[in-house]
Parts: C-alpha cells; structure tokens; sequence
C-alpha cells in the first residue's frame, strides 16, 4: 500500500492535480444532487417535455445572465384566482361574477407571450366571461368574450383581430406606452411600467358554479439555465447530463482498461497460440473504425445509452493499448518472483491476476483518468450526431438541440454555452488530475 | 578470394530468401486481417442480415404504391392487381438477389469488397449524379484530404519542431505554460469548433459559418481558392487548437526520455553544438516513432471526422459515411470502411520496412538472430 499513499503524497504537490480533484469533486456532488432530487423516472418524464411545461417560456435566457449585462427582462408572471379580488352579483336567472387579477410589470422589456388558462366547472350550460385589460392609467381594451369549457386555454399573444386593434402583437401593443400623437417616429414602442389588471366578468347560469383562471404573462428569462425550444427547463439536463456523462465515462474507461489489461496479461502468460490469437484480433479491431460503428449501431439498432455504452466497451477490449500493456507485462513475466509463485503452485489464473496485473496498475491510472473525458465527449459526439439516447437528458443532446434550432444563428448563445461549459470542466477535470497522476505514477517521467 | 564471393553471394541469396518469406508471411497476415475486418464491417452494416428484411418491407410497399397511383391499372380486378404487384416486387428480389440466403450474399460482397470493385449505391449519388460507390467516395475525397490534410500536416510539423525547441529549455515558463494547456485537448475538435463558430462568425462576423465554398461558388479560380481558404480557416483552427498542445506535450515527453540516454549525456560531455546534439543523437534515433506516428495520421485523416464535418456542414467522407448510415446505403458504408482498412494495412505494410531502413535493432530482430 506504501507506494499508492506516497504517489498520493506527491500529487499534492501539483496544483493542476488539486484544482481537477477539485472539479471533479463538484461534478459527483452536482451529480449526486441531480439523482437525489431528480429521480430517473422523473428526470425522464421531464425531458419528453409537453404539458408539464406549459407555464415556461420558449427560449427564455438564464435570469443571471440578463441581470449580469445591466438587462431588465421579465421573468414569467403567473396569477391566479386565488390571489384576485372576486365579486358577486346575484340576478334571476344567472350570477355575475368579476375577478380581477392584477400584474404587476416593472420591467423594461416585453413579455414574450400572454396566455390565459380557464378551468370552469358546470353540469349543463357553459358559463361566459369577458375578457377586459386595464392598463396602469386606466385606459380599458376589451379582450372579447366567450363560453368557456371545462378547461380552456386562450392564447392572448395570438389573436389576430387583438393585434390589428392595437397596432402591434398583443404582447407588446398590451405592456406599451401609448403611442405619441405624431404617429410612429420613434421606432418600437416603450413599455409602460405599472400595475395591470385583466378583469374577467363570468356569467354563471347555473347556482353554485366556479371559474378558475390563470394568467401567464411569459418572461424573457428564466432560471438558472433558460429553457429550450419546447418550454423544458434547461436545467433539468445540465443537473441530469451529470450523473449520465460521469457514469458513461467512468464505466467505459474502466470497462475497457481493465479488460484490456487482463486479456494483454492472458497472452502474455500463456504464449504461443493464445498470444497470437489476441494479437490477430487486435489487429482486425484496429482496422475497424470506431465512430461509424457506433452510428451504424444507433441508426440501425438502437440509440440506448447503455446499448452504445456496451458496444464502446466491446470495441475497445482489444484495442491497440494491448500491444502497450503486452510489452509491459512482458519482462515482468520473466520476473523471479513469478517463478517463486510457480514454484509454490500458483495457478495460471491466480498468476495473472494477482501477480502480473497489479504490477501494472499504478501505470493504468492515469491513462485511466485521462480516458474517461474521452468517453464523455464520445458520449456527447453521438448526442450531436442526432443519436443520443431518446428518453435521457444529456449534455449533447441540448447542444444537438441547440444545433438543430439554429441556437446561434437566433443568438440564443446561452444554449450552447451551458452544456458546453459542463463539458468542458469535465474534460479539463479529469485531464488535470490525469496528467498530474501521470507525472507521479509514470516511472520513465519520475526521473525528469 | 572466390570463395568470400560465393559466400556473399549465399550470403545475398539467404538474405533475400528471407525477406520474400517475411513479406509474404507480413502480407498474408495483413490480408487475413483485411478480410476479417471488411466481414465483420459487412456483418454489422447489414445488421446480420435484417436490414435485407427492411428492404424487402420497403420494396412491397413501393410496389403497392406503384400499382395503386397508377390510373391506368385501376380497371384490374383485384386479383390481378396483386399478381401485379407481386410480379414487380419479384422482379426488384432478384435485381436485388434478396431470394438467396444472407450469408451467401455476404461471402459475395466481401468477395467484390476485397477486389475493390464496390458496386452502387442504393439510394445515394454524387452531385454528377453517379450511382457508383467509387464516383461518390472519390468526389468527396478532395474535401477530407483537404480539410485534414492542411489541420494535421500543421499540427505534426508544428508540434515536433516545438517539442524538440521545449525539450531543450525543459522546466521553462515556456514548458510549464504548454504542460498546463495540454489537458484542454480533452475536448474534440468540434466541441472547439462550435466556440469558433459562435465567436467568429456569429458574435464577429468574419467567417463563414460552415460549407466549402461560397454559393454559388465564384467562377474566378483565384476567388474560388480564397472562398475555399475562408472556409477553411475556422475547422482548421478548430482542430489545431485541440491537438496543438497534447501534440507538443507528448512528443516533447518522447524527447526527453531520448535526450536523458547515455549516448546523449555523452555527446554533451564531448561539447558538441546543440544543433548537431538535437539532429544526430536525438532525432535519428526518434525516428521511427515519428514516421510511424506521421503515417497513422495520414490514414487518420482519411477517415476524417464525422462530428466535425457535420458540425461546419463540410462535404467530406466524414458527412458521406454519415448520410450513407442514415440511408442504409449498405455499399457506401462497406466501400469506405473497405479502403479504409487497406489504407491501413498498406501503412503497417510499409512501417515495418521503414522502421528496418531507419533503425538496425529492427533489423537484427527480424533476421530472427
């Protein structure tokens, strides 16, 4: 054990090696974090997006981003009956009741979207509501009216006939400043801060029936990571991408290392046919290249993780590192201490594995270490290729995303920023700490 | 005096006997490797013969669709119709020779793989509209050799001049600063090219963000080759920005192991001129290694990179191979991964005679002494 606690007291003598222990270190606690409040059930229930999402924006920026360039965009404003003023009049046949549900804007940008959710409950006659919007000044621009189902959704920001009426989409002509009495000199509108009210006038035909309403004024910004073309919060796959980069990194290096190594420590112990045989196959995978085999394997079979996760294993058993750890394992062969194990009866089994491999070990790390960012960028190449697993959130899977949106053409730079930057420190992480092993563990460097 | 003739010229004859028995047996092995490695290629990218069923599915429908769009067979009774129908799909299973067992095919195609005669694609062409595996592949070939060509040859040349100047002045800020930097190359070259992409051609725009050349392309040769040049500059810097520096860490490691020999220590010792010291005791000894790492990269580059390609929309192999996965376009597949593995094996063919040309311990070696 004395060897591994003094080459751990070297490596603390490099700061490149503490600085990616160091990311390292966050990235399993971000990972632990994701699986712990994000279980993979939900994790995947999220990611399929749809319904879940209704109350986010599309393409909303991160909030800190805006804040950090001096920007006031809104973040998304949600009220509901439960925080409005409800008035009721009681006539013969019908009820009429008025909620007012009020929004307060000081911002300095548009929202980017206003929908209006209903949820009326009735047993023969639909009630009716009318829809009036009051700006801070008092000037009242009426929304039309309807009967409303059991549960409606009234996407404000889109109808037409509003946005002829005011000049503008209803978004913006809704929030702005009225326009100066020249006409349009100044360009875009302003917006006008203050506190907004929609009034909703519902006639009820029938006793006791309620009306549930929800305004969703939609911001500009959101969060920690912004949201994505389908309204998913991006965070959920940077927590998420974690735990999968981390897992599909470490299980493939360690996969094919450790297999690699054995099968080198097979042939180099028992020679002849066995060592040719392995060293044929390695030759024939060598030949085979890696990557359009793995397309192939996604586009034509399947593009699970786990499944891609096996063939990079599969591929990399005999890879042309065997021909590296063969030539280490050679003079160790030949050692006297194998000889003395011999003697005393060791099996061939026992001899490879207790007495041949663990020699090498120490020189396997860091290449080991170094591996594993391999795998991860492998992981999130096929992701970008449109042949990530459909069900996970993962780091290349939102860059694909991004990428197939045209993210940076429409300067939603933040989408490709996120994920990048994970995968960066990823690399960079556990690239230092390899290295740095490398310099400790590696005996032909120790000397320099 | 004759008989040290004669006994060189045994010598001669023994020597050459020996090197035909070891290039055929060299040859031989790197043939069967070929063979199991094409086979297995095969195998894989007929998914062990499903995607014949595939096919078969998709020629019963085209043929249904056929028959049906046509107005002149809607008078048919049923019955015939479907004879029709079976007739032509048929006729499609024997062009296609579906009827015959999978593994017999694959013995054939691995056959017309191994003579390079790659036969036509099914569902792609080349922009002349050639149906020929080796038209599509040769067309897009310029694009890869181009584009990897000028990326690694720099890279090489770059690194190995740097490393030997950094291995001179080791434990410099220099040598610290390019250690530190030698785990960026982590990320892959498109993970690089996307920054490029958003700093240069979106938030600056001075690059175009992807493609070979303008569109359309200029009719001037002149301004044809700086459209290209312009192209060219950001999936160049992208992939010398990834490699640069592991390049120059690992050769400048390689260097260092070779300058602390004795052999070297001792033409310190007798104050030989750097210069001579870094050609003659560090160089030559080193080149093995160099050429053989010069070589793989020129096969590397050939198979280029797919994400690379796709992610600056280059019309390359790497987008090729891509679009053929995609197509199921089983022969482009087999023809691309076909020349690969014999570009491989013609350069581990011709490393083992460059490595007997350049060092004389290979060649006592292989003299089995």
């Amino acid at each position: 054990m004395s060897p591994w606690r003094e080459g751990f007291k070297r490596l603390r003598r490099y700061p490149s090696a503490l600085a990616g222990l160091l990311i390292i270190v966050a990235l399993l606690a971000m990972a632990l974090y994701a699986v712990l409040a994000i279980p993979y059930a939900d994790a995947q229930r999220l990611w399929r997006g749809g319904e879940i999402w209704y109350d986010l924006p599309v393409n909303a920026a991160p909030q800190w981003l805006d804040r950090l360039t001096g920007g006031q965009a809104p973040p998304t404003l949600k009220v509901t009956s439960r925080d409005a003023a409800v008035q009721s009049r009681l006539f013969d046949q019908v009820r009429i009741q008025e909620q007012t549900l009020r929004v307060d804007f000081y911002y300095q940008q548009f929202p980017s979207e206003i929908n209006l959710f209903l949820a009326a409950d009735f047993t023969r006659r639909q009630p009716f509501v009318r829809m009036l919007w009051r700006t801070p000044d008092g000037v009242e621009i009426p929304l039309g009216a309807r009967r409303i189902g059991a549960s409606e959704r009234i996407s404000i920001s889109q109808d037409q006939a509003l946005a002829r009426r005011l000049g503008a989409p209803p978004q913006i002509g809704l929030f702005a400043e009225p326009a100066p009495p020249e006409g349009l000199a100044g360009g875009e509108p302003g917006v006008r801060q203050g506190s907004y009210q929609l009034v909703l006038e519902t006639v009820h035909f029938e006793p006791d029936t309620t009306i549930e309403a929800e305004l969703v004024v939609y911001g500009r910004v959101h969060g920690l990571a912004g949201t994505d073309h389908q309204r998913r919060d991006l965070l959920v796959a940077l927590l998420w991408g974690t735990p999968v980069a981390l897992a599909f990194g470490l299980l493939a290096a360690v996969g094919t290392t450790v297999t690699t190594l054995i099968i080198a420590a097979v042939g180099v112990w028992y020679r002849g046919w066995v060592d040719a045989v392995i060293q044929r196959l390695t030759e024939v995978n060598i030949i085979l290249p890696l990557l359009p085999i793995l397309v192939m394997v996604g586009t034509l079979y399947s593009t699970s993780i786990w499944l891609m996760l096996g063939v990079v294993v599969a591929l990399g058993i005999f890879s042309a590192g065997i021909k590296m750890y063969r030539a280490m394992l050679l003079p160790i062969r030949e050692a006297p201490y194998i000889e003395a194990a011999q003697a005393y009866g060791a099996g061939s089994g026992r001899i490879v594995l207790r007495y041949m491999v663990p020699r090498i070990l120490p020189v396997l790390i860091p290449t080991f270490v170094t591996l594993i960012p391999t795998y991860v960028f492998l992981e999130a190449s096929l992701a970008v290729l449109g042949l990530g697993d459909p069900i996970l959130p993962t780091w290349g899977k939102v860059l694909h995303d991004a990428q197939a949106q045209s993210a940076l053409y429409h300067g939603f730079y933040y989408w490709v920023i996120g994920p990048a930057l994970l995968l960066m420190l990823t690399g960079l992480g556990f690239a230092m700490l390899g290295f740095a092993l490398d310099r400790v563990f590696n005996p032909r460097l120790r000397n320099l | 005096m004759t008989d040290s003739a004669s006994g060189k010229k045994r010598g001669l004859g023994r020597d050459l006997r020996r090197l035909g028995l070891f290039v055929g047996k060299r040859l031989l092995a790197l043939f069967v490797t070929v063979l199991a490695g094409v086979y297995l290629t095969i195998l894989i990218a007929n998914m062990g013969g499903q995607v014949d069923e595939l096919r078969l599915v998709q020629i019963k429908t085209a043929a249904a669709e056929m028959v049906r769009a046509d107005p002149a067979f809607h008078d048919l009774p049923s019955a015939e119709r479907e004879a029709l129908m079976a007739s032509q799909v048929q006729l499609e299973v024997e062009r296609l020779r579906l009827d015959e067992p999978f593994i017999w095919r694959s013995f054939d195609y691995l056959y017309r793989a191994m003579v390079l005669d790659l036969g036509r694609a099914e569902e792609m062409h080349s922009d002349t509209g050639s149906r020929r595996v080796y038209n599509i592949i040769v067309e897009r070939l310029p694009a890869t050799i181009l584009l990897f060509g000028t990326a690694n040859l720099l890279v090489f040349f770059v690194s190995v001049y740097a490393a030997l100047k950094l291995s001179r002045r080791y434990g410099s800020a220099l040598d610290r600063t390019v250690i530190g930097l030698a785990p960026t190359s982590a990320a892959p070259a498109w993970f690089y090219g996307i920054f490029l992409i958003l700093l240069l051609a979106f938030i600056v725009p001075l690059f175009p963000t992807g493609g070979m050349v303008e569109v359309p392309p200029p009719e001037n040769p002149w301004a044809y080759a700086a459209s290209v040049l312009k192209h060219l500059a950001l999936p160049v810097t992208a992939m010398f920005v990834a490699q640069i520096f592991i390049s120059i860490y690992s050769w400048r490691t390689f260097f260092l192991i070779h300058a602390s020999e004795d052999y070297v220590e001792m033409a310190r010792a007798k104050g030989l001129p750097d210069r001579l010291i870094e050609q003659r005791y560090i160089l030559r000894p080193a080149m093995s290694p160099i050429i053989t790492s010069f070589l793989l990269m020129l096969i590397g580059l050939w198979g280029g990179a797919i994400i690379l390609e796709q992610v600056f929309n280059w019309p390359g192999l790497g987008t090729l191979l891509f679009q053929a996965i995609g197509h199921r376009d089983t022969p482009v597949i087999i023809g691309s991964v076909v020349i690969f593995a014999y570009l491989l094996a013609a350069t581990v063919f011709l490393l083992d005679f460059i490595y007997a040309a350049l060092d004389p311990r290979v060649r006592i070696e292989g003299g089995g002494r």
